[in-house]
């Protein structure tokens, strides 16, 4: 009788692949995965502790540090939970613009996601050209805050400030360009016979495990669950936009891969609407109590000085209560629970960050598979460490 | 999926949501504590020896269809008017088929155990696990309760109240100055 021996192999937490400071710990036989186990933490910077402590309007900037490929995402999720518990809309303008830039930010992080995963599975170019397009979405970026990645520019109740002159038109060049671009890229891999053998029948997963796992995202629905939360739940207005979800037949890596393609062209489509129905007018909600009064009228106005006393001294309170809100993050349901017991700083916020539930389906995906496949699976989960820690 | 599909309006959406809680009060009315409305989001509090059981039958009854677990937290109430019990650990429910949420809540003390719904819906696992790591309620019947975010031999839970936000770990402050 022979006897089997495994080995322990420690990959990560400094592991290229592992996109962050993910360390599993894989038990092998020969090549083969016999177990694996993830372990997490080493990012924890307690997010969630530090926006107990900080005003409602302070806590955004915290929030751009979890999902940092996809700030404006997470801004979202917290500013739409605290209108929620406020009982606020925010005006038309500022509903798309803000629809306009968590598309470019899908579109931006779904860009890393391909650079980062042809990487790992050793195409080196399109990594080089995913990141020219990144670049351009950054300068966006730059242009309506004044920073390239922690932009922190939504507002409880609005907008930091309104579009700067001219981002129309940069938006416009860039989404001309951006399809064929976008066709570049397919054309390198989609029907490259490398790329199809480390992908296809890789890291399956089945439909009812995906659900059970509570897996959302493209990594649901490369599995055939047609769950968007736009479509589902549609938020600033997402009900009239017209878009559709890709959906997958068989939930591998390479219809991961397929799906997070298909919704690129689907976010640069919404972009472009956006771009029609933006009109003039307000981007903040009218209230003094949310929204600081403008500068010039604080030399005049006694109430637009007690106003802004108020704000910067006090900041608003929330009506006692809870509330969770969910929106479709590049990675999947981004949720956002949120306690207030009437003042004016969060009881309790925490994160329901779509990368923490999806890495716990790599397990599943990878035991019975060779080591180089654990790659593969990493890079199609599109995990970011940041937001699984928090 | 097509862009005409049909979306449900708020008012559908709140005899939905009644419907959900006729269901409930039909097969586990003893076991409602309280029900909560606020914002248009439905909250049931249960006790924690009901709980699986009221889980499974909302996973499995075909009306309700909440077979998608988004997510799992706790709150520690101990700064609220009400403090007693102290934890209260929160399931937000989904159902990818009625498209509808729902939200239970589980209250304990320090040191009484919940029971554990990863044999409902998987995904509990590393949800309970930050929920334990974080506010150090345990969860009984766990397949693998261990911390999560903090290292395995760090001592008390962030997120509780009386955690304070800029506590310095013991083998830092030990280091020589």
């Amino acid at each position: 009788m022979t006897s089997t021996r495994t080995m322990t192999l420690n990959m990560g937490p400094q592991h290229p692949s592992t996109h962050g400071v993910l360390r599993l710990v894989l038990t092998l036989d020969g090549e083969v995965v016999v177990k694996c186990v993830p372990h997490i933490g080493y990012l924890h910077t307690g997010i969630e502790k530090g926006l107990e402590s900080k005003r409602y309007q302070q806590g955004i900037p915290l929030t751009d540090r979890m999902d940092y490929l996809a700030p404006l995402s997470n801004n979202l999720a917290l500013v739409l939970a605290v209108e929620k518990a406020l009982g606020i809309t925010v005006p038309e303008r500022a509903q798309t613009i803000r629809v306009l830039l968590t598309e470019l930010t899908r579109i931006k992080s779904h860009l890393v996601w391909l650079g980062t995963h042809a990487l790992d599975i050793g195409a080196m170019s399109v990594f080089l050209y995913c990141f020219r397009e990144r670049e351009a979405i950054l300068d966006l970026y730059e242009a309506v805050s004044g920073q390239r990645m922690m932009s922190s520019y939504f507002r409880v109740g609005g907008l930091a400030s309104d579009l700067p002159p001219g981002f129309e038109d940069a938006v416009k060049a860039f989404l001309k360009t951006f399809p064929d671009r976008l066709a570049e890229y397919e054309a390198l891999l989609t029907a490259n016979p490398l790329w199809r053998q480390r992908t296809i029948g890789i890291g399956t997963i089945k439909r009812e495990e995906a659900i059970a796992l509570g897996l959302s995202g493209p990594g649901l629905r490369a599995c055939g669950v047609a769950y968007d939360v736009r479509r589902a739940h549609p938020y600033s207005g997402y009900e009239r936009y017209s878009f559709d979800i890709p959906l997958g037949k068989t939930g591998d890596v390479y219809d991961r891969y397929l799906v997070r393609m298909a919704e690129m062209r689907q976010s640069h489509r919404i972009a472009g609407q956006a771009l029609e129905r933006l009109t003039p007018g307000p981007v903040n909600v009218a209230d003094p109590k949310l929204i600081p009064p403008p500068k010039p009228l604080l030399k005049r106005s006694m109430e637009a000085l007690i106003h802004h006393f108020k704000l910067y001294a006090e900041g608003f309170s929330v009506p006692a209560g809870e509330v969770y809100h969910a929106i479709e993050a590049p990675k999947g349901e981004l949720g956002c629970y949120l306690v207030s017991d009437g003042s004016p700083r969060p009881y309790r916020v925490h994160f329901r960050a779509p990368s923490f539930v999806n890495l716990q389906a790599l397990p599943k995906m990878v035991e019975g598979r060779l080591v180089a496949d654990v790659v593969a699976v990493i890079g199609s989960l599109d995990i970011v460490l940041g937001e699984i820690d928090r | 999926m097509s862009d005409s599909e049909t979306r449900t309006d708020s008012r559908e959406e709140a005899q939905a949501e009644s419907l959900v809680l006729q269901r409930l009060r039909e097969q586990c009315g003893d076991a409602l504590r309280e029900v909560k409305v606020w914002r248009n989001e439905t909250t049931v509090i249960l006790s924690r020896q009901d709980l699986v059981r009221v889980c499974r039958f909302l996973r499995d009854d075909p009306d309700l269809a909440f077979d998608f677990l988004s997510d799992v937290t706790g709150v520690d109430r101990l700064k609220l008017p009400q403090a007693s019990p102290r934890f209260e650990v929160v399931y937000n429910l989904y159902s990818l088929q009625h498209r509808r949420r729902l939200r239970l809540k589980v209250r304990v003390d320090e040191g009484e155990a919940i029971p554990t719904v990863t044999g409902v819906w998987e995904t509990a696992n590393w949800h309970e696990r930050e929920v334990y790591d974080l506010f150090g309620v345990p969860f009984e019947g766990h397949p693998d309760l261990r911390r999560i975010l903090m290292p395995d031999d760090w001592e008390g839970h962030p997120l509780r109240k009386d955690y304070p936000v800029e506590a310095s770990p013991r083998w830092w402050e030990e280091e020589p100055a």
